[in-house]
């Protein structure tokens, strides 16, 4: 079984990790680094859950090889928040009851961050097509879109 | 504030939405103790066969393999219902499902588990399978629980509620319709996962993604024999539920028995495949339903027949079987009433509870058939349900009692929001509308297991600091309910909700509630926590009152202060005044309990749909679809839900918005479809849930009917929105094209089946032709209650 050393910038800090080649980025994120707030749903890239930032775009954890994204810089719910202070799309969903279980909730944020960092004003449409690949069966989807609306509103 | 109410009906974020949105959230996946081993369950690859023999030896032989458990190793049988205690751990002698656990091993990694269930050895000897309603009806097929040949029925039931021959000798007009409602399953994100630690002195403590912890405390007591006090489960927070968890399930055994074996911690996560064999979802349920009306559309009688394919288990069967009769008197007055219903066994995943439990399906049934009977009648959709509503504090010919009712007024602000009436018919060709209603339970009146203790108990702890702590065993799925419970102890204590530390789902910590399922919480443990946080405001009150010199009865709570009314500077901080109540009587520590009045009826089953109160929804969806594809996109939806109060409008808008999301899943995509006894596709690619894409605005409409019996008169929200949907749906496709699609989900095939059916003149309908003759036996009669109005 072939392992590598490799190394990962996650939120903002360099982690050292050897790994065997076959494991995924979800398993490193959710095993080695103890970085438990990124889910899983299906361990197959059905539903979305596991989706962390890759260089700042949207990635399924569950299908990317850790020893693949060597040297890159990867963004998970944990890092969302900057200094303490939660990001406006964390407080947004907070308020507008977008998270009902919570648990597609850290790779709706994720997703939907990518999203206004690309995006300067998305309408709605924009916004379902960015989300489309997120499962979630609580909460019928349309108070997330009002959570991610209103950030998007507010940085115009 | 304006409306007299410190915190209650407003839109606030759950307690536990920052813990959310940071991820800090710890599901039972998320939990690590030292040297936790990984659990894995080997599955039947056959759907009928005997187990001729187990050899575990090479598996035990590896390295890293640490303990390897068969069915013989826990040999004590468990079911959900008393009655019907018919499923091990892990098979013994047969297996009776693909996906049925036969083995299952604790190795130190993932790889060395996978390779350890390589290595076992098991002997199928193949037996016949019986894999639909048709084979498990008839005589020839093998029995699945027992030995030889026979029809495999789980249970049937035969009621007569007043006089049916009599009911539909007097109609004016007399309608048979034959309806089928698929199966399809919870696919919660999270998927089930149980982490057992069995530690040195011999306590086993479990943290499970599990709706019901006391129901799977006394199972696991029961399978493992060992004293209940030496077992502790937690509940963590679901990843969502809907049913899916809420009864012992094989993976939960397995992990503590490793554990027990081992002394090392174990986790057995399953993965979205062994998530639909566990399944335990939506039954197939096939229909047929006779209702005679009269002239002015007020039914005279109904006779409904409903025929369940339960798969290989009981689960919640007997009590799904019942479901599908129950609730139709309900929303509408039925003076005579004959209910049957069979349900088989089949070697498929065994069927248990789904959001609207064993309603839906003849909510589909009924809804359909009376836009029918409207217009044969020449009466419209909204027309022949207000003739037929439910009125308040009323009774029904089979025994429920009926308090607040808002059934009416739901009807009427959704077809007014919607302006349905001037709309329904008169849309463009591929256009249509549809109207349907509902109704749902807040809560069993019956406990699971039979007892006459509380159903709810709740904590409530005041520390010197004025720290409030609330200790429930109410378990959050994602519907809120530790929202709830802190908003009704923050309404009555003058506080906010997130002011408040709340210990839930654990039964070594919080006293005991039934769990998460039959939309009891809201109802059973909210009025337990307002008994419980009336004591503790009582002896606060006491005690400011006693310094001021002032009446009791004139003190508010409100702000954190307690002082007379309309003059807040008087009496004290609320810390202050806990500090004084413990020092006049002690310890602020007071519990409270709720126990629903005894509703069963005189008859047998009777315990099945009782509830101390109903909640009431109407719903009316616009939908657009293709002619040429058969494709079904639905555009806007409105719904009416009479909760009683809303404790909290966001959260009540999220339950009536995620019961539609899962409404147009069942309506249009999702079927927990077979070929032969194999999973024609257990991955959520090949099992379609709705995306984003596909779903539709909705308007919501809160009715508040106030339940006199209900914590600040709230009734459910969690379930009964996803019961009209279906039908709205199917009865709006019909008002777009001109078909019956009698058959859910209603699929783009279907549709064009359905439309091809009319273009070579047929009736335009797609769906069962008939229902299986089956011999229900002679009913038992049962008179209507006394008090009981006919129409």
């Amino acid at each position: 079984m072939a392992e590598q050393v490799i190394s990962l910038q996650v939120n903002g800090a360099e982690h050292r990790i050897l790994t065997a080649d076959h494991r995924t980025l979800l398993e490193v994120l959710r095993e080695d680094m103890a970085m438990v707030g990124t889910k899983h749903g299906c361990d197959l890239g059905e539903c979305g859950a596991c989706t962390v930032l890759l260089d700042g775009r949207p990635v399924l954890a569950c299908l990317v090889l850790a020893v693949q994204v060597d040297g890159r810089t990867i963004t998970t719910i944990e890092g969302m928040a900057e200094d303490g202070t939660p990001h406006p799309l964390q407080t947004a969903f907070s308020e507008k009851g977008a998270a009902q279980c919570g648990y597609c909730t850290p790779a709706m944020l994720l997703t939907a961050r990518a999203l206004l960092d690309e995006v300067q004003a998305p309408d709605p449409d924009d916004i379902r097509q960015a989300l489309a690949g997120n499962l979630c069966r609580c909460t019928g989807y349309n108070k997330i879109i009002e959570a991610v609306e209103a950030v998007a509103g507010a940085q115009d | 504030m304006g409306t007299g109410h410190n915190v209650l009906g407003r839109a606030l974020p759950r307690v536990d939405s920052m813990e959310q949105v940071t991820g800090a959230t710890r599901f039972a996946d998320d939990l690590t103790l030292p040297g936790t081993l990984v659990g894995r369950q080997l599955l039947s690859t056959h759907p009928h066969a005997v187990i001729a023999g187990i050899d575990t030896s090479r598996a035990e032989a590896l390295d890293g393999v640490r303990a390897v458990i068969t069915g013989s190793d826990l040999p004590i049988t468990y079911g959900i219902l008393p009655v019907s205690q018919d499923e091990n751990t892990l098979a013994i002698d047969r297996v009776r499902y693909v996906g049925e656990p036969v083995a299952a091993v604790a190795a130190d990694d993932a790889e060395i588990a996978e390779r350890a269930l390589s290595l076992i050895k098991v002997d199928y000897e193949p037996l016949e399978e019986v894999v639909d309603l048709e084979q498990g009806l008839s005589e020839d097929r093998p029995l699945i629980h027992g030995e030889g040949t026979g029809r495999n029925v789980h249970r049937s039931v035969a009621l007569e509620f007043g006089d049916v021959d009599e009911g539909f000798g007097v109609a004016d007009h007399i309608r048979e319709d034959v309806f089928h409602y698929s199966g399809n399953t919870h696919a919660a994100l999270e998927t089930h996962c149980a982490l057992a630690s069995y530690d040195a002195v011999g306590k086993l403590t479990l943290w499970s993604s599990t709706q019901v912890p006391h129901y799977l405390h006394r199972s696991l007591e029961r399978v493992l024999e060992l004293p209940a006090g030496r077992i502790r489960v937690v509940a963590t927070p679901n990843g969502g539920g809907f049913g899916g968890k809420t009864e012992p399930f094989s993976h939960e055994f397995a992990a503590a028995k490793l554990s027990m074996l081992t002394g090392r911690p174990v986790r057995i996560n399953l993965s979205r495949e062994e998530v639909f064999y566990a399944h335990r979802g939506r039954h197939p349920v096939l229909m047929w339903v006779r209702t005679g009306f009269a002239a002015d559309g007020r039914i005279t009688a109904m006779h409904f027949r409903s025929f369940l394919d339960g798969g290989a288990y009981s689960s919640y069967g007997i009590v799904s079987m019942y479901y599908t009769g129950a609730l139709q008197t309900a929303t509408y007055q039925i003076p005579n009433y004959r209910f049957e219903g069979v349900r088989v066994f089949t070697n498929k995943p065994a069927c248990g509870p789904k959001r609207g439990h064993g309603t839906p399906q003849p909510r589909f049934a009924l809804e359909c058939q009376l836009d029918r009977a409207a217009a044969d009648l020449g009466m419209e959709p909204v027309g022949i349900r207000l003739v037929n509503a439910v009125e308040p504090d009323s009774l029904t010919v089979n025994h429920l009692r009926i308090t607040s009712c808002g059934l009416s007024e739901c009807i009427v602000e959704v077809a007014g929001a919607s302006d349905f009436t001037a709309r329904h018919g008169r849309l463009p060709h591929g256009h249509g509308m549809g109207l349907a209603v509902g109704a749902y339970m807040s809560g069993a009146g019956l406990p699971i297991y039979w007892n006459d203790m509380p159903q709810s108990e709740v904590q409530v702890k005041v520390d010197r600091g004025g720290g409030v702590t609330v200790y429930s065993m109410a378990t959050d799925v994602g519907q809120g309910s530790t929202t709830m419970l802190a908003t009704v102890v923050a309404e009555l204590l003058g506080l906010q909700p997130s002011d408040l530390a709340m210990v839930t789902a654990d039964t070594d910590l919080t006293p005991v509630d039934l769990g998460s399922y039959s939309s009891r919480v809201t109802f059973m443990a909210g009025n337990a926590a307002v008994e419980a946080t009336g004591k503790v405001r009582d002896r606060v009150v006491r005690a400011v009152a006693e310094k001021l010199e002032a009446n009791p009865a004139d003190l508010v709570l409100a702000d954190g202060r307690v002082s007379v009314a309309g003059d807040p500077a008087t009496g004290s901080d609320w810390a202050e005044a806990v500090r004084m109540a413990i020092a006049t009587e002690g310890p602020l520590i007071e519990s409270g309990s709720y126990r629903a009045p005894e509703l069963a009826g005189p008859y047998k089953g009777s315990g099945v749909g009782i509830s101390p109160a109903y909640s009431y929804s109407a719903c009316v969806v616009l939908v657009e679809c293709d002619a040429q594809t058969g494709m079904v996109a639905v555009e806007r939806v409105w719904l009416a839900h009479d909760v009683g109060r809303s404790i909290n409008s966001l959260l009540v808008e999220g339950q009536i918005e995620g019961g539609v999301y899962m409404g147009l899943g069942e309506a249009l995509f999702e079927e927990q479809a077979f070929r032969g006894g194999l999973h024609r596709g257990p991955s959520l690619l090949d099992y379609k849930i709705p995306t984003i894409l596909e779903m539709p605005p909705v308007e919501f409409i809160i009715v508040e009917s106030i339940d006199p019996g209900g914590p600040f008169g709230a009734k459910e929200v969690g379930q009964g929105p996803l019961l009209p949907v279906v039908p709205a749906i199917a009865n709006a496709v019909h008002d777009a094209l001109g078909v019956y699609v009698d058959e859910v989900p209603i699929t783009p095939d279907r549709v064009v089946a359905a439309l091809r059916d009319l273009a070579r003149g047929g009736s335009g309908r797609f769906g069962p032709e008939s229902v299986p003759d089956f011999d229900f036996g002679t009913p038992v009669r049962v008179e209507p209650p006394e008090g009981f109005v006919a129409p």
